[in-house]
């Protein structure tokens, strides 16, 4: 199979989850979105590592989902937080942090 | 080229001459209260100390021969810098001899007087660290080897004079008139400073001996360009036209303080100074003239203020003015008047130091008043300190044979030798001279009583007195020990040169002509002010008493001239800095505070605009990356 497709399929990904962080506005499914765009990336990654034929590019992957876990953690606890203070998990509401 | 001889015998020891006073100073000032009580009493021992090793080292000189008496110690290497080599160094020659002893002798009876005078003031142990200060830093002007270290005396003693101008500074006028004496002797001071480069660039070398020895070598326009520097320098420190206008103020400070500094001492640093420089002034005929015509000026100024203030002290002070006008006179004559110049600083150091010291006696007694007007017929109640004061009295003006008649008849003889007119000024102002003189004896000692009510004058102690009576014989008979005993005229050849020129009038004549002038100016003084009742309230008097009352507008010129402009400039430069330079400043800060206040709406705490604002800048990224990939 065509190496090309999967970073297509990477690209296809990323845009969908970019285009939900932009217009969904429960905080869980921003936050889901955000993991579809770290696990394009992770996509990306691989099938460039497959075509050039080193590891560099699944040794970034691991990373990537290390970093994942720990923002998950961090970003639900957040998520939660919030949702038990205002009872909504709208990301639109908690806005008092500006100028 | 003279040969300067090591230092040997006494001599090592030059520099305690300068260290004793100044450690004086330095337990006084930094001691603190703990010296409260014995401090004084060691300010007197530490310059007492300084006069006894000048006598020592005196009698050793007079048994040199004259060629050897020039002796130089070397203590350490103050400067070094490329080109430029200064020794921390002093030289003590004949000239310089003479200053030592005048300053540490008088000094020393300033001083005992000063511990009567200033006995009930809370701050004496000031005034005495003070007051030793000023010895330390004199004895190091006339005691240095060149003219850098020279000039950190000058300002060693202009430091002294504001404070102790300013000793009582909760006096308002005390405080002004200290920072008046010092920003005008800054003056003079920029005129040294400016000197001491323009020796360097030219000999390469700011050491006397250097300087003088390649005098000859330096053009007759540079050496005038040095020596009109320096004449800008001595009429600063010694208040001649037309840096006149501190002296008459620096009579707030203590009276001891403008006996020791303000007439016997500090203001003939001047002449010192031209004295000192003669191989300069011997080369530059216009600087030597430009000195005479200072000196001319100074001597009318001095004399007519002090014939017109009703305020002893200021009257003094014009007289000194005066007196030190003759000294410049004389030393802008050239070798026919160096020798006399200092000769006349001498016995002008020790009877005006009398005639000041009398005058703080007498305000002593009643009740710090100076107004002459307010005196009159002291001499029933203050029998010694009105003896001393008319020994003083006789002394400045010139009768024989008091001290003043020897020196002041030699500088008119030798200016009779330079010109006559020069002469003949000279005798007019010592009519004046007789004149005022006549005017503050009369109006003080003589006369009715004119006291105000609560003063009840009476005689100083000792302390004071003793010191009055020894001035008052050094009066009498310096004068004759100078000339006839101490040969003062081959003293100092060595140092000054000795030149005489054929005058047109005879040294009788010149003695019959001061004289006549002085006793008539005498008597015109005392006929006015003791046959006639002195009025309490001053009279209108005429324009020019009017004038003279305000020093002849002295002040006046200064404000119009400098004070205004200076003024003014400083509006301009006030105005530009709000405006313009604040102006630029305040208008960046501005600009930026209005532009991040805007930029700071974009942070609206929508979490999806800032997403959207990330994924818009990760989009141009990738299309400049792709701009600069395709081209």
């Amino acid at each position: 199979m065509n190496p090309a497709n999967y970073i297509v399929l990477s690209a296809v990904l990323f845009s969908i989850g970019a285009i939900g962080v932009l217009v969904r506005r429960n905080a869980i499914v921003v936050f889901m979105c955000v993991e579809l765009m770290l696990n394009a990336a992770n996509l990306a990654f691989v099938a460039f590592a497959r075509m050039n034929g080193n590891l560099d590019g699944q040794v970034v992957a691991f990373f990537v989902m290390v970093v994942a876990a720990a923002e998950v953690v961090v970003g639900l606890a957040i998520i939660v937080q919030i949702f038990r203070t205002r009872r909504s998990a709208s990301i639109d509401e908690p806005n008092l942090l500006k100028y | 080229m003279e040969q300067i001889m090591p230092a040997t015998g006494a001599f090592s020891l030059i520099w305690v001459l300068i260290a004793l006073p100044l450690a004086g100073a330095a337990v006084l000032l930094l001691g603190g209260r703990m010296t409260n009580k014995w401090g004084p009493y060691l300010g007197v021992l530490t310059v007492v100390g300084s006069a006894a090793l000048g006598v020592v080292m005196l009698l050793q000189m007079m048994g040199l021969p004259a060629e050897d008496r020039s002796i130089q110690q070397v203590a350490y290497r103050w400067v070094f810098a490329d080109g430029l080599s200064v020794d921390m160094a002093f030289r003590l020659d004949q000239l310089s001899m003479v200053f030592v002893l005048l300053i540490t002798i008088v000094g020393s009876l300033i001083h005992v007087y000063s511990l009567g005078y200033m006995e009930h003031d809370p701050d004496r142990r000031k005034f005495f660290g003070y007051l030793n200060l000023f010895v330390a830093a004199m004895l190091l002007l006339v005691l240095a080897n060149n003219y850098l270290l020279l000039y950190v005396g000058w300002e060693g003693v202009g430091l002294a004079s504001y404070l102790l101008i300013g000793f009582w500074q909760v006096k308002p006028s005390a405080a002004a008139a200290a920072k008046k004496a010092f920003i005008i002797n800054r003056v003079g001071d920029v005129g040294l400073g400016l000197a001491i480069m323009v020796m360097f660039v030219t000999f390469g070398s700011v050491t006397f001996a250097d300087v003088f020895g390649q005098a000859s070598a330096a053009s007759e326009g540079t050496l005038t360009a040095i020596g009109l520097l320096l004449l800008l320098a001595a009429c600063g420190k010694s208040a001649q036209f037309p840096l006149q206008a501190w002296l008459l103020d620096a009579m707030e400070g203590p009276t001891p303080v403008s006996a020791l500094i303000h007439a016997a001492t500090m203001v003939t640093a001047g002449v010192y100074l031209i004295v000192r420089s003669n191989a300069i002034f011997d080369r530059a005929v216009w600087a030597a003239t430009a000195v005479v015509v200072v000196g001319l000026i100074t001597v009318f100024m001095g004399a007519i203020i002090g014939s017109a203030k009703d305020d002893i002290k200021k009257s003094l002070a014009g007289s000194t003015m005066s007196q030190i006008g003759y000294m410049i006179t004389a030393a802008g004559l050239g070798p026919i008047g160096y020798v006399f110049a200092i000769f006349h600083l001498l016995t002008h150091g020790v009877f005006k130091a009398g005639l000041f010291l009398g005058a703080g006696s007498v305000m002593h007694g009643m009740n710090d008043g100076v107004n002459m007007r307010r005196y009159g017929a002291l001499r029933k109640v203050m029998v010694i300190t009105t003896i001393t004061f008319f020994i003083g009295y006789l002394a400045i003006i010139g009768i024989p044979p008091f001290a003043g008649f020897w020196s002041k008849d030699e500088i008119i003889h030798a200016a009779f030798e330079k010109g006559p007119v020069i002469g003949a000024l000279l005798i007019l102002g010592a009519g004046i001279t007789g004149f005022y003189m006549s005017r503050m004896v009369a109006m003080t000692f003589f006369g009715k009583a004119r006291w105000e009510d609560d003063v009840h004058p009476h005689e100083s102690k000792a302390v004071m007195t003793i010191p009055l009576i020894i001035l008052a014989i050094g009066s009498t008979v310096l004068g004759m020990a100078l000339l006839f005993w101490g040969h003062i005229e081959e003293w100092l050849e060595p140092v000054t040169g000795i030149a005489t020129a054929p005058s047109p009038l005879s040294t009788a004549a010149t003695i019959g002509i001061s004289l006549a002038f002085v006793i008539v100016g005498a008597s015109i003084g005392w006929i006015m002010y003791l046959r006639r009742e002195v009025p309490i309230t001053a009279p209108r008097g005429s324009l020019l008493t009017r004038a003279a009352r305000r020093d002849l507008y002295g002040d006046d010129v200064n404000e119009v001239l400098v004070v205004r402009p200076s003024y003014w400039l400083s509006r301009v430069l006030v105005w530009f800095d709000r405006a313009w330079v604040d102006g630029f400043v305040n208008g960046i800060a501005a600009f930026v505070g209005g532009f991040s206040g805007r930029l700071r709406r974009y942070q609206s705490g929508f979490a999806r605009s800032y997403a959207l604002s990330m994924v818009g800048g990760a989009v141009l990224v990738v299309l400049a990356l792709l701009l600069v990939r395709l081209s």
